[in-house]
């Protein structure tokens, strides 16, 4: 298991105290705060996890998803992502795209992190909203 | 009171035996019996024959205002079980109660309005989307800031300054993304009151009104800007704008065609569209409104309107006693104003029959609003006016307000299932 973490976030902070908590976990936290140039960024930083916000100045976190799997240069690559959207729509669209946790905002700290740790290791996360 | 309950009285006042009365009537005295309790809806030529038999008008023996009750109660009791006769009992036996059951239907069916406003509104507005957004964002950041706080007691003083910051800067935003989130609800309820859509506020004033707004008969153009400042439906600039449109029509129409002479004419010539635009040299579609918009009398026959857009949209409705209209959604396919629609220019006269059992003559027409054009595609308009007929003539077109609340099982124009079993269907005598 890896202990990387790409955090794509525009909200300062959100960025701050997510980073922080990962951070205190462990984890090596890289930041990417717009949708522009998102792919790219998990590209050169190669995560182990990658957490997706949703609304993202320039392109939404569902083109972000989508991209990343039809580019498929690691298809298992596990996403986590957060959204205030968390409408039944958005949770079938984001599972069709193949995201592989979805959580709603606001969420706890501990969910979060639980959701990190269980898609670091492969597990599917049991907090949180199902991805289908 | 309901068409069977008038037969029953008016039996009685001739000092008539049922067996009497139905023999008269070509009927079984146990098929007279199922009418007069309200349990067999009729119309139509059995309906005649039977005013015939008491000496009466058939439209002295057509249901009252109860009707639109009895619909009312009828789609309400569907949906709990209870069957037809059970209703006509209720209406007939404590009307009072069948009335504040039948306001609270209303009531139910506004507060669902409503609410599918404020689902469209929360679903489609993207002020109101984005705000939202702003507002989870924000309580995000500061359930989650306030919990690393409380849950690391050993963080350093340079975090939880950072930190505290941040709260408060997260809590500033939530208060002025809260205040412009209400400040915008608030313009909203002015705009569209009760989430009303500004055509329906303008048939509420028209319904209100009874359809006819005497004020505007006088042919003092000033008179408009009385009435839409005297209206409460008009509160809204929206809905004044389109109040304006629709009393600035119905003035020209009462101007074009004044009252008296057209009361006259339209009684002489029965109530027909089509002699009442010959002998006045105007429009149908004027007459259509004009006779829509007769202030009721005893000897009248019942009189509705519908018109709708080119993509069979619901503009405005005035629906005659023993016809139900749907006041949102969608209506009958099968409704003439439809077939009217596929053939612009061209009039269409239907005798129908609607699923309360009561027979109208239908004449329907549509037209262009806009001057044709070859960059634009055309706009167009239907109408089509009910006026009751005792449906002797000819076999009536069976119609439905909309499949939701249509009796009729068998239809090929059904889009989706009923609420009200098949027995609701009217049955007419032979």
């Amino acid at each position: 298991m890896g202990n990387s973490v790409l955090l794509i976030e525009d909200e300062p902070n959100i960025v701050e105290a997510i980073s922080f908590l990962l951070e205190r976990d462990g984890w090596t936290v890289r930041l990417h705060s717009e949708g522009v140039g998102a792919v790219e960024a998990v590209a050169a930083a190669q995560p182990d996890v990658v957490v997706l916000d949703v609304m993202l100045p320039g392109r939404s976190g569902f083109e972000i998803l989508r991209e990343l799997r039809q580019g498929a240069a690691r298809p298992d690559l596990p996403i986590l992502m957060l959204t205030a959207r968390g409408q039944k729509k958005d949770r079938e669209l984001a599972s069709g795209y193949g995201v592989s946790h979805f959580m709603t905002k606001p969420f706890s700290n501990s969910d979060m992190l639980q959701a990190v740790r269980d898609l670091a290791e492969g597990r599917s996360p049991d907090v949180g909203l199902e991805a289908s | 009171m309901l068409t069977g309950s008038r037969i029953r009285d008016r039996r009685l006042q001739a000092g008539l035996k049922q067996a009497d009365l139905a023999a008269s009537a070509e009927i079984s005295a146990s098929y007279l019996n199922l009418i007069e309790h309200n349990r067999r809806k009729i119309g139509g030529a059995l309906l005649t024959r039977l005013a015939r038999a008491l000496d009466v008008e058939p439209t002295i023996l057509r249901d009252g205002a109860d009707v639109g009750l009895m619909q009312d109660l009828q789609s309400q009791a569907a949906q709990m079980g209870v069957g037809e006769a059970r209703v006509a009992e209720l209406v007939d036996r404590f009307p009072e109660w069948a009335e504040r059951l039948g306001a609270q239907r209303r009531e139910i069916e506004r507060l669902e309005q409503t609410l599918r406003g404020l689902n469209d509104r929360l679903t489609h507005d993207p002020v109101l989307s984005e705000k939202m957004h702003e507002v989870l964002g924000g309580v995000a950041a500061i359930r989650s800031t306030s919990s690393i706080l409380v849950d690391t007691p050993d963080i350093n003083a340079e975090w939880r300054a950072r930190f505290h910051t941040n709260i408060d800067d997260e809590s500033r935003k939530l208060a002025e993304t809260s205040a412009e989130m209400a400040a915008h609800l608030d313009q909203l309820t002015q705009q569209e009151p009760g989430f009303v859509t500004p055509l329906e506020a303008v048939t509420r004033f028209f319904e209100r009104r009874g359809f006819h707004i005497d004020e505007l008969e006088q042919g003092i153009a000033g008179e408009i800007e009385h009435v839409l400042d005297q209206a409460p439906e008009f509160a809204s600039e929206t809905v004044r704008d389109l109040g304006a449109v629709a009393l600035r029509v119905y003035f020209n129409d009462a101007v074009a065609l004044p009252l008296a002479p057209f009361r006259e004419a339209a009684q002489q010539h029965r109530f027909d569209p089509t002699a009442l635009a010959e002998a006045f040299e105007t429009s149908l579609f004027r007459v259509f409104r004009r006779l829509a918009t007769l202030p009721r009398t005893p000897e009248m026959p019942e009189i509705g309107l519908v018109s709708c857009d080119g993509a069979g949209a619901i503009l405005m409705h005035k629906p005659p006693a023993g016809f139900a209209m749907p006041r949102f959604g969608a209506a009958c396919p099968l409704w003439p104003l439809f077939s009217a629609l596929r053939s612009p220019g061209a009039p269409v006269r239907y005798m129908v029959e609607s699923a309360e059992g009561a027979t109208f003559t239908a004449y329907a027409l549509a037209a262009a609003k806009t001057t044709a054009r070859f960059d634009a595609p055309a706009i167009f308009e239907a109408s089509m006016l009910l006026v009751a007929s005792d449906g002797d003539r000819e076999q009536p077109l069976p119609l439905g307000s909309s499949c939701r609340v249509c009796p009729r099982q068998d239809c090929a124009a059904r889009r989706e299932p009923s609420i009200l079993s098949a027995n609701s269907l009217p049955r007419h005598g032979s």
